[in-house]
């Protein structure tokens, strides 16, 4: 609808052009300037009191911060708390589960929706492919908090998990307390919402494939798996590593909003990442400093992955964000 | 395209079709789960006698949600929520748009402000500094600390930009030359052209501000000014479980009411259920047209 609106109108831009050569368009930007800064205004309001002013707590890493004083009164303690976090025995642990945490599901949200758009691309019936697309859509859509509420009771005791494992005479297991099996579910639970609304580029990827390709390669005798092979995944590769490329900037991102919803102390030893330990440490115990500090070298080490990687796919695809 | 007959290709579309079946059925169990066990008697629940059908149908979680004043403020807290939000990242993003939408031959500033933004959106203070500011501006314990708390929505601002510029230009200019200002470009011109990403980005907020959890929970102090996600959140998951082990996270199971929170979650999920397929084709191109961009 849209292409057909925009090919109506331009042959009415085309002869108002030339009938009025005469008006320089850069002079009417020039004119339009206090506009265009008043339409950025609100944004601009937004973006300093919200994302821009936070940067100035910071600071309080460097501080022995004390409420009293507030933030410029408290004294400097240089890198004070930085040395503390590294004395913590938990901020080990805790950054080793958030690097496990997040790789493991870095590498499935990749390959995981990639398998799956190809294999609902060898389908060619489109009602079924469509409806599939739209059902594995849903999980997306379903808060961390409400996926929680339903994974606690789908894994419960007397739960359908357990009910089924019992068929296999295998005892009823406490999932969401066993920090051996506690990573798993979180990384398997993280696939199941995301993978459908993962596959949305491969789709759109695997549309733009020449039709002419596959009709050639069928005339030559190559068989269906055959053109899988030499064909699609050549064809696809691109976007895969792409994705693979951008997404290096989430080693640190373990996925705060889930595993805050499941987890306990029982399987803090696995399952406790820096996001959840920095609520804890920071909101919840008021050590505001350190919490601070461990903060801020999340960002910061964040903050040079993404560049890292967006120079990456600069590089070597061509990507740009704008 | 040319069909294959052979005996493997029928065996392997076969065993195909069947994984993709039950890959389905996973998405949509956990889902379905939940709406049969609210509809369940208690004690079959609580037996772990029901799968796929309501064991004991019964109503009675329902009609307790009705007396539940405290479900319903939640309630309005969420919907006033996603309406107060949408309006102010619709009228923000879009007007913010496209300014930066033009190139920075003819808005010199438009790199350096879109330079700030991308560090915005990358780089941020983390927890402790966000409650701080949340405080010094007195939005705890106000609905507008949930509105704006998130910080400005970039990824949005970028989609729509990159839509306007993908717009042709001689549009913009005929409007010039007829003496048309910015302002009513943008409104009379760019705008009806750009329902699809104005819809994407339409989805992406309602989801989002329904979803949020966390803000009201830290930024909240009463109970009655929780969003339903936060309310929810207050019933599922137990806050404090310090002292648990296994016999008494059995108890708790057991004694929770989870027919009734099984109803409460499900229609704390019924309308983005229901909203997300009719925008399907938008943000499945808004996904397209923002994550890879060639």
């Amino acid at each position: 609808m849209k292409n057909k609106v925009i090919q109506e109108q331009v042959p009415i831009t085309t002869t108002v052009l030339k009938r009025t050569p005469s008006i320089s368009l850069s002079k009417v930007f020039r004119s339009n300037y206090i506009h265009y800064y008043l339409m950025l205004l609100p944004g601009l309001i937004w973006m300093f009191f919200f994302n821009l002013f936070p940067m100035y707590g910071t600071l309080m890493a460097f501080k022995d911060f004390n409420p009293g004083l507030g933030i410029l009164k408290s004294a400097w303690i240089g890198l004070e708390n930085f040395k503390y976090m590294f004395e913590l025995e938990d901020s080990i642990q805790v950054f080793k589960n958030t690097i496990v945490i997040a790789i493991g599901k870095m590498i499935l949200n990749l390959i995981v929706p990639l398998v799956f758009a190809l294999m609902l691309n060898e389908v060619k019936n489109r009602f079924f492919s469509r409806s599939v697309q739209t059902i594995v859509y849903l999980p997306h859509f379903l808060s961390w908090v409400i996926v929680a509420g339903i994974l606690l009771d789908l894994f419960s005791l007397t739960g359908p998990i357990n009910q089924l494992l019992s068929i296999f005479d295998i005892k009823p297991i406490l999932f969401f307390s066993n920090p051996d099996i506690f990573p798993s579910i979180v990384i398997g639970s993280d696939v199941w919402k995301e993978f459908g609304f993962g596959a949305i580029i491969y789709f759109a990827a695997l549309t733009s494939i020449s039709p002419e390709l596959y009709e050639a390669a069928a005339i030559d005798g190559a068989s269906q798996f055959k053109r899988l092979i030499s064909i699609t995944l050549p064809s696809i590769l691109p976007v895969a590593v792409l994705l693979g490329t951008l997404s290096l900037g989430n080693v640190l991102n373990a996925g705060f909003d889930q595993i805050f919803n499941l987890y306990n102390p029982l399987v803090y030893s696995t399952g406790d990442i820096i996001d959840t330990w920095v609520y804890r440490a920071g909101l919840i115990d008021m050590q505001y400093g350190l919490a601070t500090a461990v903060g801020l070298l999340k960002s910061f080490v964040s903050l040079i992955l993404i560049a890292t990687s967006y120079g990456l796919a600069y590089r070597f695809a061509n990507y740009r964000i704008f | 395209m040319v069909e294959e007959r052979s005996v493997i290709s029928k065996l392997f579309n076969g065993f195909n079709l069947f994984l993709l079946i039950i890959i389905t059925l996973l998405c949509i169990y956990p889902v379905w789960y939940m709406l049969v066990v609210s509809f369940s008697d208690k004690a079959a629940v609580a037996a772990g006698q029901v799968f796929f059908w309501p064991k004991g149908f019964t109503l009675g979680a329902y009609k307790l949600i009705l007396d539940d004043v405290q479900f319903f403020k939640s309630v309005g807290v969420s919907v006033t929520r996603v309406i107060l939000g949408t309006i102010t990242t619709f009228v923000v993003v879009v007007l913010m748009a496209y300014p930066l939408s033009k190139t920075s031959k003819e808005f010199k500033p438009r790199n350096i402000i879109m330079w700030t933004l991308i560090f915005a959106m990358l780089f941020n203070g983390g927890l402790v500094p966000w409650y701080m500011t949340m405080k010094t501006l007195g939005l705890t314990n106000s609905i507008w600390g949930l509105v704006l708390g998130g910080g400005l929505p970039v990824f949005n601002v970028i989609l729509v930009m990159n839509f306007f510029r993908n717009l042709p230009k001689e549009l913009e200019e005929s409007a010039i030359m007829d003496g048309a200002g910015p302002w009513r470009i943008l409104l009379n011109i760019i705008l009806p052209l750009s329902k699809p990403v104005l819809a994407t980005i339409l989805v992406f907020t309602i989801v989002y501000h329904w979803n949020e959890f966390f803000q009201a929970m830290v930024l909240m102090t009463k109970n009655d000014q929780y969003p339903l996600q936060t309310y929810i959140r207050s019933l599922t998951v137990v806050t404090d479980l310090s002292k648990l082990d296994a016999e008494s996270a059995k108890l708790l199971t057991s004694t929770s009411n989870q027919t009734l929170n099984a109803a409460k979650i499900f229609i704390s999920m019924l309308p983005l259920l229901i909203i997300y397929p009719f925008f399907q084709k938008y943000f499945v191109k808004g996904i397209t047209l923002g994550s890879v961009k060639g």
